[in-house]
């Protein structure tokens, strides 16, 4: 019995080593570049680099449920690029009030997750190929609706303070609906029944199966959520431009993906935190914030961010396999 | 008298070529515990399938307190309280004890979509405690030991509020102080009046454990017997069954004594199942592993082509001692392992005959410049598919269009281009046709004749009497027996691969 508790406490101590570990390389990371660059831990830098977070990081959290459930999700990337097309053409060619295009975008992502988890669990496509090809699908569409040019919102009064404004002063709304989403999704996947069954399906699709629970059903919901956070990122990443462009968003869902794997989200599924995500997509944007104060050049930013997803993967597998984990 | 609990006549399945289940009966009586016993591919798995609705009977009829059912899948079946602990454990790792055996079932609050967890807790607990389980509901599963993850098992089979639990081998995991708790539940359980259907090939288990034995051969239902009247040797016998008692045997009895051996294990234990294995093979010999399911037969080889670490013990190749890490420098050492599943590790399907033959040595037929030599690759697989008589109309014909012994040749052939001295065969005979077991038996007479040393495994044990100079027993992770031909017979056999001595 002794024992019993014992382990107990010596896992629920080894779970907190885990997440800390991941907060412990961002504050080490921050640290380094505050002495390397005085520049750098300026509020005004900080808050620049939670805005340049908070769409990466709004793709990221909403993906963080897919992989948990051992999928994948490869359209959030143009699926922002629809979406804020969706909202550019709902403000400016229909001339819908503010709130009624926001609402268009968050439909948009909806559907668009909706779509792909109707092709995974209906079709039983594997989740690379259904979210390729929703990938393809919202690019094109992204063009045919936007008419291949930019969709410039200036002239949408107050659209630009959805991202821009300031509720608590010196402080980009956008990272606040960044960190507002964060914490609504770590209570959905914490403390509902779908988060539970996110968990169980990537844990084990076929027990949960077998346990009687409508598998499709809830994976397909999964989906949906991680297409309202393409919805959110969509108005966020439109908002800040004041447009919706039609090639800009491809290229994102790799670096929402890295953001969920570094933040310790196991891509088998099963396994993975908002909070870990959060950290992840920060840890990320502070590098290449750091990197780029420091005057590295951009194409050497982006080769450290490969790097550190090595790093943080493989220290992941590390520790698990001394962890005797599978 | 007990009341009848379940009733099974004349229950029929089958698959495209195989008949597993013949007109099988079965009855279960309330708080009692029936053993089903057999032999590989008696037909015990199937049957637990059919009644947990994961396969559908095609004929038979299935009653539940003498009223017919129909089990159209799991989720009805648990409705029906009938539960089934399979082999295979299946639980959610990553979520917790409680989490795992009210899943589907979680008490909610907040209007019903989040999960209370505190209630979730305490009702896993009432459960935990009634089964006199020392577990916590809020541990994570993944890092219970089996034992205890099967205790979840059976704690989630429960709160279904079943009346038949099925266990699939429960023990085959267990240690001997855990089997005894959990024996000490099925007791609890068979108190309160509940059936249960015990699987094990574990004998004196059964007779620990059981009330009555039912025993199928073959697909088919052979006899029940009471447990406290039967002797053991009695209800092996009956496994086996005694048309296959006139066995063929090799047409000449060698003698390796004074041969060179080429292969030696000593001590070999890996982390999971293989304890303190031993063994000489000698050059020109074929030894046969025996065991049942589970034995740990694959996983020894497995461990000796360096496939799974080994954490102690010595592998020796003509008298020196050698590390071998990987497959690859279990092939530098001359040691070769041919897969029981052919199709996915043994051959490249979609390939032809000449790819798949040189494919393993393609070095040696490759130019300084890195191309493969197309002619020499010609010429060494045409050697290959007369030496081996495989039947094919060319050595361009892909391999997925040969018959299963001719693609068993590709393989036998793969090894024989890499001149390797020490072959194990995995169930080398595993789907194939009466026909062609033959001509690989001879095969192996052959290669054996020429001085390669061969292992066999395999399930069939008039296979393993016919083929094997010597015959390595297994159980449960151990050598329990070397037998020469001579001596051995099925009966013997299975008292070793039972542990019934």
């Amino acid at each position: 019995m002794a024992n019993l508790t014992n382990n107990a406490l010596l896992a629920s101590i080894r779970q907190r080593a885990e997440q800390s570990l991941a907060f412990a390389s961002l504050v080490v990371i921050f640290i380094f570049f505050t002495f390397a660059n005085e520049a750098f831990a300026t509020w005004s830098n900080i808050t620049g680099i939670l805005l340049s977070t908070a769409v990466i990081g709004l793709l990221a959290i909403g993906t963080t449920f897919v992989i948990i459930t051992g999928g994948i999700d490869l359209s959030i990337g143009t699926g922002v690029t629809l979406t804020s097309v969706m909202v550019g053409w709902a403000l400016k060619n229909v001339g819908m009030p503010i709130w009624m295009g926001i609402l268009v975008g968050i439909v948009t992502g909806a559907l668009m997750g909706f779509f792909s988890g109707l092709a995974i669990t209906r079709l039983q496509l594997p989740p690379f190929i259904a979210t390729l090809a929703m990938m393809l699908i919202a690019k094109g569409l992204a063009l045919v609706i936007s008419n291949v040019a930019p969709i410039y919102l200036e002239s949408i009064e107050g659209y630009n303070s959805i991202a821009l404004g300031n509720i608590i002063p010196n402080f980009p709304n956008a990272v606040l609906i960044f960190f507002v989403s964060a914490f609504i999704a770590s209570i959905i996947l914490n403390r509902t029944i779908i988060g539970r069954y996110t968990f169980a399906i990537g844990s084990n699709e076929e027990a949960t199966k077998l346990s009687g629970i409508n598998v499709d059903r809830w994976k397909i919901l999964v989906y949906v959520i991680g297409g309202i956070y393409i919805g959110l990122a969509g108005i966020v990443l439109s908002s800040r431009l004041s447009s919706a462009q039609p090639a800009l968003g491809q290229g994102y869902e790799l670096e929402a993906i890295a953001a969920v794997i570094i933040g310790g989200t196991s891509l088998l599924g099963g396994k993975g935190s908002i909070t870990g995500t959060v950290i992840g997509a920060l840890i990320m944007a502070v590098l290449i914030n750091g990197l780029r104060i420091m005057q590295i050049q951009q194409e050497w930013q982006t080769v450290v961010t490969g790097l550190v997803i090595i790093v943080a993967v493989y220290a992941d597998s590390v520790r698990r396999r001394n962890a005797g984990e599978l | 008298m007990t009341a009848q609990l379940l009733t099974i006549e004349g229950v029929s399945k089958s698959f495209p070529g195989v008949q597993a289940l013949k007109d099988v009966q079965l009855n279960l009586n309330s708080g009692e515990v029936l053993a089903l016993v057999g032999e590989n591919g008696a037909g015990k798995s199937t049957l637990m399938k059919v009644l947990s609705g994961i396969y559908k009977r095609d004929e038979g009829i299935i009653k539940l307190n003498n009223q017919e059912i129909n089990i159209e899948g799991p989720l009805q079946a648990q409705k029906l309280g009938i539960a089934i602990i399979h082999q295979e454990m299946n639980l959610m790792p990553h979520l917790t004890v409680a989490q795992n055996i009210l899943i589907g079932r979680e008490p909610r609050k907040w209007f019903g979509i989040a999960c209370d967890d505190k209630e979730l807790n305490r009702r896993a607990k009432i459960l935990l405690d009634e089964l006199s389980l020392s577990l916590e509901p809020t541990q994570v599963v993944g890092n219970l030991t089996v034992a205890k993850q099967q205790m979840v098992e059976i704690a989630k089979a429960l709160s279904y509020d079943s009346k038949i639990i099925i266990m699939d081998e429960p023990t085959s995991a267990l240690t001997q102080s855990e089997t005894e708790v959990l024996f000490k539940i099925i007791n609890n359980l068979r108190k309160s009046g509940k059936g249960i259907i015990y699987i094990s090939h574990r004998m004196e288990e059964l007779t620990k454990i059981s009330d009555r034995i039912t025993v199928f051969r073959d697909g088919k239902y052979i006899d029940t017997l009471v447990t406290k009247d039967t002797q053991i040797s009695k209800i092996i016998s009956l496994m086996i069954g005694r048309e296959v008692a006139q066995d063929l045997r090799p047409e000449t009895v060698r003698k390796f004594s004074d041969k060179e051996v080429a292969l030696e294990v000593k001590g070999l234990s890996t982390k999971n199942l293989l304890k303190d294995i031993s063994f000489q093979l000698h050059k020109g010999e074929i030894l046969g592993f025996a065991g049942l399911m589970g034995a740990g037969r694959t996983e020894l080889a497995l461990a000796i082509v360096g496939k799974d670490q080994i954490t102690e013990g010595q592998i020796i190749v003509d008298g020196k001692n050698v590390k071998i890490n990987n497959p690859s420098d279990a092939v530098s050492n001359g040691i070769g392992y041919l897969s029981e599943d052919r199709k996915r590790f043994g051959v490249l399907l979609n390939q032809d005959v000449k790819f798949n033959i040189v494919l393993s040595n393609l070095r040696k037929i490759t130019s300084k410049f890195g191309f493969v030599n197309n002619n020499q690759s010609r010429v060494s697989s045409t050697t290959a598919v007369k030496n081996l008589s495989i039947r094919t109309p060319s050595i361009d014909q892909m391999v997925k269009n040969l018959s299963g012994g001719n693609q068993q040749k590709v393989v036998i052939g793969k090894w024989l281009t890499r001149e390797t001295d020490v072959l194990i065969f995995d169930e080398p005979t595993r789907g194939i046709d009466v026909g062609a077991k033959d001509e690989i038996y001879k095969l192996l007479q052959e290669l054996a004749n020429q001085g390669k040393s061969i292992i066999m495994i395999s399930s069939e044990l008039p296979e393993i009497l016919r083929m094997s100079d010597r015959i390595l027993v297994m159980c449960e992770g151990r050598v329990t027996g070397i037998l020469s031909n001579k001596e051995a017979d099925q009966n013997l056999i299975m008292q070793y691969a039972t542990k019934y001595r």
